[in-house]
């Protein structure tokens, strides 16, 4: 199966990468744009043929390294 | 007397602790490699140095937060050795769960290298207690994620129980409450984002640092 791991910083964690790119595209002429957030994509693949045991070692993944949980919040999708 | 110091791949910072601690507190320093299954006998103090360790892949301090050697840290310090994470150590520690918190990018996107003034918030710890009457101290920081963020119960807690160390005087990245350095609940795990191991020595433009070590090994 294909996992698909989408990080971000959690809502009201200040983004500060996302503000600069927000400004940036600002400067470019996009003024309509807000709310830019900048987060990973980490993908793979498993030999796991259960979605939903995939999902659950996907998520247990998150928990341990692939997010800080502190700070981040994660989307799984499995394939 | 006897330290150790970790070396992750991308550490760059051990040689300055080995050297600072020597110079400070006159103890013996063995450097562990981060792939080590076991520490050196009767430790009394190791120390997670600062640097880039993996390359800051992922996010700071979080690959180096498995490495083997972590293992016996969290051992280490579940039996009370004196932990200290300066920098990239102090994001180590965050990432290993042994202090609370996580150090976000600075708010102003800047990498940060220069002397700050620090209050020493609380001296009755085993890190700071030779600043006696000291209330302060200047030590210099490096850093381009610095600033400390744990949500509000979280920085409750941690001022209510002291284990807020120290506080820059004028805050350089947007930590939350000004937190420079933190402590475990127990007193013997200690992150900060300050080098005492880049001010041990008048030469350096300070030698605050040289008391964080030498209280370490006065409580030894």
């Amino acid at each position: 199966m294909k996992a698909k791991v989408q990080v971000f910083l959690k809502p009201g964690v200040l983004d500060v990468q996302g503000k600069a790119v927000e400004a940036a595209l600002h400067g470019l002429g996009w003024a309509d744009v807000s709310g830019v957030r900048v987060g990973r994509t980490i993908e793979f693949d498993l030999t796991e043929t259960d979605a939903a045991k995939a999902e659950a070692e996907v998520k247990a993944m998150c928990d341990k390294l692939l997010a800080n949980t502190v700070i981040e919040s994660y989307r799984v999708e499995i394939a | 007397m006897k330290a150790a110091v970790v070396v992750f791949p991308g550490s760059n910072c051990d040689r300055d602790c080995k050297v600072a601690i020597e110079r400070s507190a006159g103890a013996r320093v063995e450097m562990v490699w981060h792939q080590e299954t076991a520490l050196p006998d009767d430790l009394d103090l190791i120390v997670l140095p600062g640097g880039f360790s993996y390359g800051d892949y992922l996010r700071c301090g979080a690959m180096a937060a498995q490495s083997p050697v972590m293992r016996e840290v969290v051992k280490a310090a579940n039996d009370g050795v004196a932990v200290v994470g300066i920098c990239n150590g102090f994001q180590v520690l965050c990432e290993a769960g042994l202090l609370p918190g996580a150090l976000l990018r600075n708010e102003k996107l800047k990498y940060i290298c220069k002397p700050v003034a620090l209050d020493v918030v609380n001296s009755q710890t085993r890190f700071t207690a030779s600043f006696g009457e000291q209330r302060s101290a200047v030590m210099t920081v490096g850093n381009g994620e610095g600033n400390f963020f744990a949500d509000e119960a979280t920085l409750d807690r941690i001022e209510g129980e002291g284990q807020v160390v120290f506080r820059y005087q004028d805050n350089p990245n947007g930590s939350a409450r000004d937190i420079a350095g933190i402590m475990n609940a127990k007193g013997n795990v200690l992150g900060l984002m300050p080098h005492p191991d880049r001010s041990f020595d008048p030469d350096l433009g300070s030698e605050d640092g040289a008391i964080l070590f030498r209280s370490i090994f006065a409580s030894a």
